[in-house]
């Protein structure tokens, strides 16, 4: 079938289908960007909207314009060099450390934009945790880590804290691991309980959003699927959003998939319809390793 | 989506794996094809000897069936297909065991044929058996073609064919059972015969599966258990 037919197929759809609109400007989406996306019964958390970001002349991301429902599971995958780092990275206004960036449009969490004047970003960053691809404990113990956020927050009590580290270490599925020696070094755990505890570090502070930047891709396939676990388990209380290489993965953990090219959002819809039978050739290509 | 994109994946290894796989469906077809045709001409001329041998050939199937079994299980774990090619899989393991329960219904139509011809006389029903035995032939054919040429319309016409030949098959049952009334002395033979247009009807309903397999491997949709209309309609929608 040649991409043009695609693309029809893919406008059919998207007639056929108008619950589509809600909580969702169809108009503003291309038709045909999304005829597997169904977000009717889902609550949205954050909204891009003609999102365009520059680094110095060079334009990284395209118009982009997409909803991520609350509590659910959604991945970018794409190419290295399509934007979907930079993307997550805009949703807790990481970009903003950097010089040559420029954004234009908007994002919306819970219907307030996160670019307005006067949002404070140290607050917005609290409500919107990130974990990286390599774990970056603190170089202090195992406790001191958890409780790390809380301290900056002024809290003082000792029983606070241990509740709390408690919680958050069983949150990330670390708790039976470590409760003997919270008071070691964090350095001394493996790559793989490293990176639950930088999990476990971001939800003591109980964020609405976490942002999963390749969280498993330095990790061995065990520690991974203690990750992709934990992502599931994690999903009942936060809303999730991780960019992975790994497409089995995006396929395991998320309820919804974006598909990335160059700067541009390709394809968005819900992660099983996207890996069976996608809409569009280039998202056909790139999931099953075809030279477009 | 066409057959050619089977090409196109950076791992030439993957490019090879999948069209292996392929070949050997579209062998094992040819192979399916000819043991219903031979089964069909043994019982027709009472040609024991021909039947003997569509016996023989059944193993082989048997044995192209475990082979592409394996190898769909092989690209399943190395290559975790995605899209049209996890489609192209599934859709194959599925055509390989319509394609073994052909065979089957094949050598059962081969030793009924090897009964028929020891018996002798010639029997009522062979009629009803050449015409419902050309079209399901010609429906196994085309199904196969379909599959090779990833044609969807040919696919749904395939499979509308299906409901003639059970309509056919209805009416053949009906006139065998009053010959049955009639002579009662020929109720063993005549029952053989049934059991034959039985197997005859089995081939079309299995060939009728493979045309939805082709739908699923090129729409990406699951078109079975629907009527036939439904299934058309479905197959216009998704164009």
């Amino acid at each position: 079938m040649s991409d043009e037919n695609t693309e029809q197929s893919g406008n059919k759809a998207m007639t056929s289908r108008e619950h589509i609109t809600h909580g969702f400007n169809a108009g503003e989406l291309r038709k045909g960007d999304a005829p597997h996306l169904n977000l009717a019964n889902e609550t949205i958390k954050l909204d891009v909207q003609h999102l365009n970001l520059y680094y110095g002349n060079d334009q990284a991301l395209k118009n982009i314009n997409l909803t991520i429902p609350e509590k659910k599971v959604t991945a970018f995958i794409g190419p290295s060099g399509c934007g979907k780092s930079t993307l997550l990275r805009c949703f807790n206004r990481m970009n903003d450390l950097v010089d040559i960036c420029r954004i234009e449009g908007k994002i919306l969490m819970d219907d307030k934009d996160i670019y307005a004047r006067g949002v404070d970003v140290a607050e917005l960053r609290r409500s919107i945790g990130m974990v990286f691809q390599k774990p970056n404990p603190f170089p202090k113990t195992i406790y001191e880590n958890v409780a790390y956020g809380l301290r900056l927050q002024g809290v003082k009590s000792k029983r606070v804290l241990d509740e709390v580290v408690e919680k958050s270490l069983r949150g990330a599925a670390l708790w039976d691991e470590v409760k003997d020696r919270l008071d070691d070094n964090a350095f001394g755990l493996s790559g793989g309980q490293q990176q639950r505890l930088v999990i476990a570090r971001a939800i003591a502070i109980e964020p609405e959003v976490i942002l999963l930047d390749e969280p498993a891709s330095a990790l061995d396939p065990i520690s991974t699927l203690k990750i992709e676990e934990l992502i599931n388990e994690l999903k009942s209380q936060y809303t999730i959003v991780i960019v992975t290489h790994n497409m089995q993965q995006a396929a395991r953990v998320s309820d919804y998939t974006a598909f990335m090219y160059m700067g541009e959002l390709v394809e968005y819809g819900d992660t099983d319809s996207l890996f069976t039978n996608p809409s569009k050739k280039r998202t056909e290509d790139y999931i099953t390793g075809r030279y477009g | 989506m066409d057959k050619d994109t089977y090409q196109h994946h950076i791992s030439q290894a993957f490019n090879k794996d999948l069209s292996t796989v392929r070949n050997h469906l579209m062998e094992m077809g040819g192979l399916v094809e000819k043991q219903a045709a031979d089964s069909l001409d043994a019982l027709l001329k009472g040609d024991s000897g021909m039947a003997e041998n569509v016996l023989l050939v059944e193993d082989r199937i048997n044995k192209l069936e475990m082979m592409i079994d394996e190898e769909c299980s092989r690209i399943i774990v190395l290559r975790q297909p995605a899209a049209s090619d996890l489609r192209m899989i599934v859709a194959i393991s599925k055509a390989v065991a319509d394609l073994e329960r052909i065979g089957d219904e094949s050598a059962k139509i081969a030793r009924l044929a090897i009964q028929l011809a020891e018996e002798g006389e010639s029997p009522r029903g062979y009629v009803e058996a050449r015409h419902i035995g050309n079209h399901v032939r010609r429906m196994l054919h085309d199904a196969l073609d379909a599959f090779a040429r990833f044609d969807v319309d040919k696919a749904v016409e395939v499979a509308a064919e299906d409901d003639t030949v059970d309509l056919e098959y209805r009416s053949a049952m009906r006139s065998l059972v009053t010959f049955m009334m009639e002579d009662p002395r020929s109720i063993t033979r005549v029952l053989n015969v049934m059991w034959t247009l039985r197997s005859l009807e089995r081939i079309g309903d299995h060939a009728r599966n493979i045309c939805e397999q082709v739908v699923y491997l090129v729409q990406g949709k699951d078109v079975r258990h629907i009527s036939s209309e439904k299934m058309q309609e479905q197959v216009r929608n998704g164009k």
